[in-house]
């Protein structure tokens, strides 16, 4: 067994992208409890993780399992995922643009997950398809067409 | 990472969800480690403690005080030696710490001479461990040489391994190896540096 980082570490280094993740995809108000939650079972399970690890892919991966989770509760309550007020305000209180975030929030699951978990997550695309299931490729795929259908979408509000 | 960069895609990842600042992180921070303290995972609380001899790392188990290190033995070495002997859960959780750290501060005001804290020896064994044992009896102010403590566990001849334990004392103030001295009468080693450890013989003398 080689050494393995005090769990401090890994809240320092990557609890901020984490956060990011959380925040796309659940919106501000469940992003916080999802990001408790995941690093709590993160903590849980870290003594039985294996030292060679990628250790932000691990943590994605739980963030991902805990948002389906909220996502599945909200659908079931029958309320909108990653709502956002429906202000005219274009930047959120987080510097977030709001516009962007609800059309992140309507685009297809897989879409979503693969343009937050590459692009917010940091995750290469094999990291990706890990998660979301697929290919690498497919995983590229997903999130090239959100990146793009994100562009038409912010062509239109503006 | 940030708004500036070139890639226009990561651009818009940064306008969908930029990096948080960091006041979120510090609240969401202190919200794990509470929750990680009642649902019984927070196996290693730390914190530093600015003192008159450094920075010193604090660290501590449920059983309780677990490490004392100096900046000079290397915090982050500490910590990672915490994680591969002890447990990797480890958090930056000032509470545990309060009463070590209030104490401490007592102590280097002068008006605190013995420690009233729960230790948790783990990280010493075997001679080591009941070499440190002993060493609480050496009473604030005075000093005892490596000969004679190594007589006092019953082992007159292992003065080396005295020094050793010393040398290695997990928790060094508390548990007091800087008042073993060189049968000459010279301070000798000490883990935080020969400076500290007359700063320290210094300090108990004038009090």
């Amino acid at each position: 067994m080689t050494a393995k980082q005090p769990f401090e570490q890994l809240v320092s280094q990557h609890g901020p992208a984490v956060l990011r993740v959380c925040r796309a995809v659940l919106g501000p108000i469940d992003a916080d409890d999802a990001w408790s939650e995941t690093f709590l079972s993160a903590l849980q399970a870290y003594p039985q993780l294996p030292a060679d690890a990628n250790v932000e892919a691990w943590l994605v991966t739980i963030a991902h399992r805990k948002a389906i989770d909220v996502i599945r509760r909200a659908s079931r309550a029958a309320v909108p995922v990653a709502d956002v007020p429906a202000a005219a305000a274009v930047a959120g209180p987080d510097g977030r643009d709001l516009d962007l975030s609800r059309s992140l929030a309507r685009l297809p699951e897989r879409q979503r997950f693969a343009v937050t978990y590459h692009y917010l997550g940091g995750l290469p695309y094999a990291e990706v398809a890990a998660i979301i299931g697929g290919t690498a490729e497919a995983a590229r795929r997903a999130a090239s067409d959100g990146i793009a259908n994100l562009r038409k979408a912010q062509g239109t509000v503006r | 990472m940030t708004m500036t960069t070139q890639d226009p895609d990561q651009h818009l990842a940064d306008l969908l969800a930029p990096p948080p600042a960091i006041d979120v992180m510090a609240a969401l921070h202190a919200r794990l480690t509470a929750k990680a303290e009642a649902a019984g995972l927070l196996d290693i609380a730390y914190r530093t403690l600015d003192t008159p001899v450094g920075t010193l790392l604090l660290a501590a188990t449920p059983a309780g005080l677990v490490r004392v290190a100096y900046e000079r033995e290397g915090i982050d070495t500490a910590l990672e030696r915490l994680a591969s002997k002890v447990s990797p859960r480890i958090l930056n959780a000032p509470q545990r710490l309060d009463g070590a750290a209030r104490q401490l501060e007592e102590y280097f005001a002068g008006h605190r001479q013995r420690f009233d804290l729960p230790l948790d020896l783990t990280l010493a064994s075997g001679f080591r461990r009941s070499v440190l044992s002993y060493l609480p009896a050496i009473g604030y102010g005075h000093t005892a040489s490596y000969q004679s403590v190594a007589a006092a566990v019953h082992n007159p001849r292992a003065v080396r391994a005295v020094g050793t334990a010393c040398a290695t004392n997990p928790l060094p103030l508390i548990i007091p190896c800087h008042r073993v001295i060189r049968a000459d009468g010279q301070p000798g080693a000490y883990l935080g540096g020969p400076e500290i450890k007359h700063q320290l013989l210094d300090l108990e003398a004038s009090a």
